[in-house]
Order: C-alpha cells, then sequence, then structure tokens
C-alpha cells in the first residue's frame, strides 16, 4: 500500500526553496515563508511518526512500478524519528535566522538554499534505493556549499574549499562503492540488496565494499581520521549555518552508517564491526583532545560534535540491541543539544563581537536566566544527571559493559571527563570570569567594532533568537526527567534495525504486481 | 574488454591522486574531475560489458527479447555525470571567487598557512588579523 504522505517532507521544503527563490527577498516574507514551511514539516513529520510507531514502515513506490525496479521512498521507525528531529531544529533555526541573517544573505536567498537543504536532509532519510541515496547526498551538498560560502569574505570562502574538497571525495567513494556492489548484485534498492548481499559467493569483494562505504560516509560523519574538514570550516558561517550544519549534517552520515551497516553488512560483523569500534573510540578520544585546546568557542563545539560523533559509531559497532538502542537514543539526544549550544555559542559570541572565550566574561551577572540556559545544553552534552545526555552516556556504556567491551567503555567515560572539562572552559570564561573590557554590557549590548559589526536588537530579534535555545532546552529537560517514551520508541527503533526482515518483507511485498510474477 | 578498463580506470585515479597533492587549487579540481570520470567507469563496467541488443520491447510483446543489454548503468552514469557537472561548476566559480579575492590559487597563501593550525594561538592571530582586513 502506498502512503503519500511521507513524500510531503520532501516536496514541502522543495516547493518552499522555489517559492523563496522567486518571491521578493524581504525580511518578512521570506522569513515568514520559512517559519511557517518549517512549522508544516513538523505537523507532518509528528504525523508520519504517529503512523510508523504503531509498527508498521510506511512505503511509496513511485511511479507505480513496483519495489526491485522502481524506486521507492521507506519510512521505518528511524526515518521518522530522523524526520521528527530535524523538521524541530529546521523550526528552530528558521526562527534564529530571523535576527541572524544580515540583509545581503537574505537578499541573496538564504532561506531557499535552507530550504534545499532540507529536502535533501528528508529525502536522504527516506529513500529506500541506494543510488537514490546519494542523489540526496548531493543535493544536501550543493545546497550546504552555497549556504557555507553566500556572502563570505576571505575566512569563510577558505573553510568553504576545505569542506568542499573533502565532501566531494567522499561522493565520489560512495559512488564508486554503489557501483561495485551492484556490480556484484545487480540490485539498487536497499531491501533487494539486504538479501542479495549474503548470496554473493566472494565475501571478501563485499567486506572490501563495506569498508568502502565507511569511509564515504565516514567523512560525511566526520569520524576519526576523515574529520578534517568539520573544525575548518564549522565556525566560519554565520551561527545559523553553523547550527544546523552541527545538528543535522554529520547525523546524516551517521544514519547512513546505521542504515548500511544493520541492513547490508552484518556478513561478516566480527571484522567490520570491529573496524567501527576502534574508529569510533578514536573518534571520541581525539574529538575530546582537539577541543580541550580551542579558543574559539565555536571551533569547541565542533570538535566536540566529532567526540560525540564517536558513542553513535560505539552503539552500532557493538551491534547488540541495547547498543543499537543507546546510539539511536544518543543521536536524538545529540542533535537537539548540539544546535542548542551552537544557537547560545552564537548569542555569546555577538556580544563580545569575536569568537574567543577570552574575550568573554560577565555574563552570569548581567544574564543569570541565559547562563541557565547555557548550562542545561552544556552539562546535558557532558553526560551529567538528570539532563538527557546523562541517559544517552548510560545506555551506551552499559552496552558496552554488557560486551565486556573494556576499552572502548574507557574511552567513553575519559571523553566524558575531559567533555566537563570543555563545557567548563566556556562557562569560566564566557559566563563567570570578569569581563575584560566592558563588564557591564547586557546581554544583546554588541560592541561598536567587531566582526558582526550589527545595529543594536530590536527585542523581536531578541526574542527570536532566545525562542529556539529554550525550545531546545525545554527538550533536553524533558528527555532528561521522562527519558520513558524515547527508550520505547529507541527500543524499537533497535529492534527493527536488527531484525531487518521487516523492512525486507514491507518493501518488496508491499504490492504484488503482476510484472514481479512474471519476472520470477 | 573489462580487464582494458580496469587498467584505464587505475590509471585515471593514479592521475587524479598525483593531481590533488598539488597545492595548486585548480590541479586539485582537475584531479577531482578526472577522478569522477574514473567512478562513472567504475559503475560503468559493473553493469558488465556484453554486445547485446538494445534494450527495447519489440511492438505486439510484454516482455524485452532474451539477452538485451543492461540499461542501467548508462541511467546512473548520466545521472552521476549531471550531478558532477553541477558541483564541479559551483567549485570552479567559487575557486575563480577566491583568487579574486585573495589573487592566488595557492592553498597555503590562501589560509595564510596559519588559519587551519590546530595551534589554538596560531589560529586566534590569524583570524584576528582576517577580521581586521576584513572592516
Amino acid at each position: 500500500m502506498d502512503d503519500w504522505l511521507i513524500l510531503i517532507p520532501v516536496l514541502l521544503p522543495l516547493s518552499t526553496a522555489i517559492l523563496a527563490a522567486v518571491l521578493p527577498k524581504s525580511r518578512a516574507v521570506q522569513a515568514g515563508l520559512s517559519v511557517a514551511a518549517t512549522a508544516l514539516l513538523v505537523f507532518v513529520s509528528l504525523a508520519i511518526f504517529a503512523k510508523a510507531a504503531g509498527g508498521t514502515i510506511l512505503t511509496v513506490s513511485l511511479g507505480s512500478w513496483p519495489a526491485p525496479f522502481g524506486i521507492v521512498m521507506v519510512a521505518d521507525l528511524l526515518s521518522a524519528v530522523m524526520l521528527c528531529i530535524t523538521s524541530i531544529i529546521a523550526l528552530a533555526t528558521a526562527v534564529y535566522a530571523i535576527a541572524d541573517i544580515d540583509r545581503e544573505r537574505l537578499h541573496f536567498g538564504f532561506h531557499s538554499f535552507l530550504q534545499f537543504l532540507l529536502c535533501g536532509i528528508c529525502g536522504a532519510f527516506l529513500t529506500g534505493d541506494l543510488f537514490n541515496l546519494y542523489v540526496w547526498f548531493e543535493v544536501m551538498l550543493i545546497s550546504s556549499f552555497a549556504l557555507l560560502s553566500l556572502g563570505g569574505g576571505k575566512r569563510q570562502l577558505y573553510g568553504t574549499i576545505k569542506y568542499i574538497a573533502l565532501n566531494l571525495i567522499s561522493t565520489l567513494l560512495l559512488l564508486s562503492a554503489i557501483g561495485l556492489l551492484y556490480g556484484m548484485t545487480g540490485h539498487l534498492n536497499l531491501a533487494s540488496l539486504a538479501v542479495a548481499v549474503p548470496q554473493v559467493e566472494n565475501a571478501n569483494l563485499v567486506t572490501a565494499t563495506a569498508i568502502l562505504f565507511l569511509i564515504a560516509f565516514g567523512i560525511k560523519a566526520a569520524v576519526f581520521p576523515l574529520f578534517f574538514w568539520l573544525p575548518a570550516s564549522y565556525h566560519m558561517p554565520p551561527v545559523t549555518v553553523s547550527a544546523i550544519f552541527a545538528g543535522l549534517l554529520t547525523k546524516v552520515g551517521v544514519y547512513a552508517l546505521y542504515r548500511v551497516f544493520s541492513l547490508l553488512f552484518t556478513h561478516d560483523v566480527e571484522w567490520t564491526h570491529t573496524i567501527l569500534l576502534w574508529v569510533a573510540g578514536l573518534t571520541m578520544v581525539t574529538g575530546v583532545l582537539g577541543a580541550a585546546v580551542q579558543q574559539n568557542i565555536r571551533r569547541i563545539l565542533s570538535f566536540h560534535i566529532i567526540s560525540q560523533i564517536g558513542y553513535m559509531i560505539m552503539g552500532l559497532a557493538l551491534f547488540t540491541k541495547a547498543a543499537i538502542l543507546g546510539g539511536v537514543f544518543y543521536t536524538i539526544h545529540h542533535i537537539i543539544v548540539k544546535a542548542n549550544l551552537f544557537f547560545i555559542g552564537g548569542i555569546v559570541e555577538r556580544r563580545t563581537g569575536n569568537p574567543f572565550v577570552r574575550n568573554m566574561g560577565g555574563l552570569y551577572r548581567v544574564a543569570p536566566w541565559f547562563s541557565l540556559l547555557f548550562l542545561v545544553p552544556a552539562l546535558s552534552l557532558a553526560g551529567i544527571p538528570p539532563l538527557s545526555g546523562f541517559w544517552a552516556k548510560f545506555l551506551v556504556i552499559r552496552a558496552g559493559l554488557d560486551e565486556q567491551a573494556w576499552l572502548i567503555v574507557a574511552a567513553a567515560l575519559f571523553t566524558g571527563l575531559m567533555t566537563i572539562y570543555s563545557m567548563l572552559k566556556i562557562w569560566n570564561e564566557a559566563f563567570w570570569k570578569r569581563n575584560p573590557e566592558r563588564p557591564d554590557a547586557s546581554l544583546f549590548d554588541a560592541p561598536p567594532h567587531g566582526s558582526h559589526g550589527a545595529p543594536p536588537l530590536s527585542r523581536a530579534a531578541q526574542f527570536c533568537l532566545l525562542a529556539p535555545c529554550a525550545l531546545l532546552a525545554a527538550l533536553t529537560i524533558w528527555i532528561g526527567l521522562w527519558p520513558q517514551p524515547f527508550l520505547a520508541v529507541a527500543d524499537q527503533i533497535a529492534d527493527q534495525l536488527m531484525n531487518n526482515e521487516a523492512y525486507v518483507q514491507a518493501v518488496l511485498h508491499s504490492r504484488q504486481s503482476p510484472l514481479v510474477e512474471t519476472m520470477r | 574488454m573489462e580487464v582494458v578498463l580496469c587498467i584505464l580506470t587505475g590509471l585515471i585515479v593514479a592521475c587524479a591522486i598525483y593531481l590533488m597533492l598539488d597545492r595548486n587549487l585548480v590541479k586539485f579540481l582537475f584531479g577531482l574531475v578526472l577522478m569522477s570520470n574514473a567512478a562513472n567507469l567504475i559503475l560503468f563496467s559493473a553493469g558488465r560489458l556484453t554486445l547485446n541488443s538494445p534494450a527495447f520491447i519489440e511492438a505486439g510483446e510484454t516482455l524485452p527479447p532474451e539477452h538485451v543489454a543492461n540499461a542501467l548503468p548508462q541511467a546512473l552514469i548520466l545521472t552521476a555525470i549531471v550531478i558532477s557537472f553541477g558541483l564541479l561548476a559551483f567549485s570552479l566559480v567559487l575557486s575563480y571567487r577566491a583568487y579574486q579575492e585573495i589573487g592566488s590559487v595557492d592553498m597555503d597563501e590562501l589560509g595564510g598557512n596559519t588559519s587551519l593550525s590546530l595551534d589554538a594561538d596560531t589560529d586566534e592571530r590569524a583570524v584576528n588579523n582576517t577580521i581586521r582586513a576584513e572592516l
């Protein structure tokens, strides 16, 4: 049966993007359109989630070609949850952008590119076809290029070049890997591949292709030896762009890894997932050590993206139900917290006019509530109970203990400790110590000089900056205090990922057409 | 035929990597172009190189004749070519913009050799310099 509902998360941002490109470039029109479209996206995603939570896997065969021949879109519970989080972050970003994006970028079509980016992300989460996944990655990539370089000076250009170079290489590796897998099996549909890959005679070839996929998606997800593009580019663009990249883009890579390494490459878990485990451990430790030496607030946070990716990969690498559950829960928690930290970091940065923590200070004195707002995601990132990060870390580490993987557990605990160090560094420098230059400047009192050089913000603009932070912090507290529903969902997702028969069934046997019968 | 293509792909990848190791941004992009062609060749040979009849269904039939050539890889390659064309066009424009801004396509001069440094202090100095230059 076709569920056309799951096409909307792709079509809605796409049509909004086109509409935003042709409509007048005034702030009211563009931002209004963007916020309205993302709010609608939240509702659609929740509707899809409500359907998928019942245990059904929603599918659409485009052009009415049945599954192995046509292109299918599939929404299992993992996809549905990722859609929900994406739409919530998108809404927060659209609101934040009202105050943060300057007139020049608005004029060059910022909101249009933002919606194209969302289209690509939603498409990647929903597609049930490997080649299609590549295409959605490209949609995502080219809009992220545009967002990164939009209206940029020298610095931003340089960051973009590094980002483009490594991501294009990853794209080519992905394309080659897809080609090789197609050559071995003759399939591109994920469900058909799940049936066909274990039947390939030369298992070593499959393993080699699996590693090629690991490298391709690993660059996107910024795992250990492949992460250098991330800290080189994420602190350059406007905060709004950084935040949505930090929250979502690397997690699409993580999602692709989860999909591919639970559905396709489970023939030699001993070998492939051991590599994943090493990658996870090294990613955590290098990320957190990289953050320790940084002084630029957004670079500290960028390095922490890398270290946190390690926990998600660890969940996948241990490959038990409990570990996958932990990894999925971690991803949900992380997207919310990380986007929020970038939003808050942006407000802090705006006040000082440059991104270095040593020039900041005194925020706790002038804005105690805002400081608490920072503490929620910061402590959650570090894994302090009762916030969401505690449960996430607890689940992943307990799964590691169950598997007696002591080394990775030690790495995870050490990383948690070092995360506290980094968060405290930001807290001490930006919030606690005396401001070296202007001790009495209020929260939105930007200096007259500096990289922003923006006019003082109106009350409405201040609200636009603070509201997304408050919303995401509330979500973090909610997950922390009442994790049961989220755990239940993550449990169901882990079930679906560990037993892929349901996925295969839903896609391949959703509609019995005479054509399938003839081809048999 | 497959063997020839394999060797060709290998050669192209080798040339691509050689070009991509260059500090010159334009050479790097040429390397990427070559690499994307190599990826297309992989897709092409993955579909089996056989001399068969075209994948047409005769009038009045419901199935194609036996032994038709596989048309799917060509479709995939077409898609990949279009996509890489767009991406490369964007990258070329971007490197031209970088050349306009900085007056060089040398990667070292582009970054001032320091702003990608992982050392916090040099990073701070570099960023402060560029902030001042942009003002």
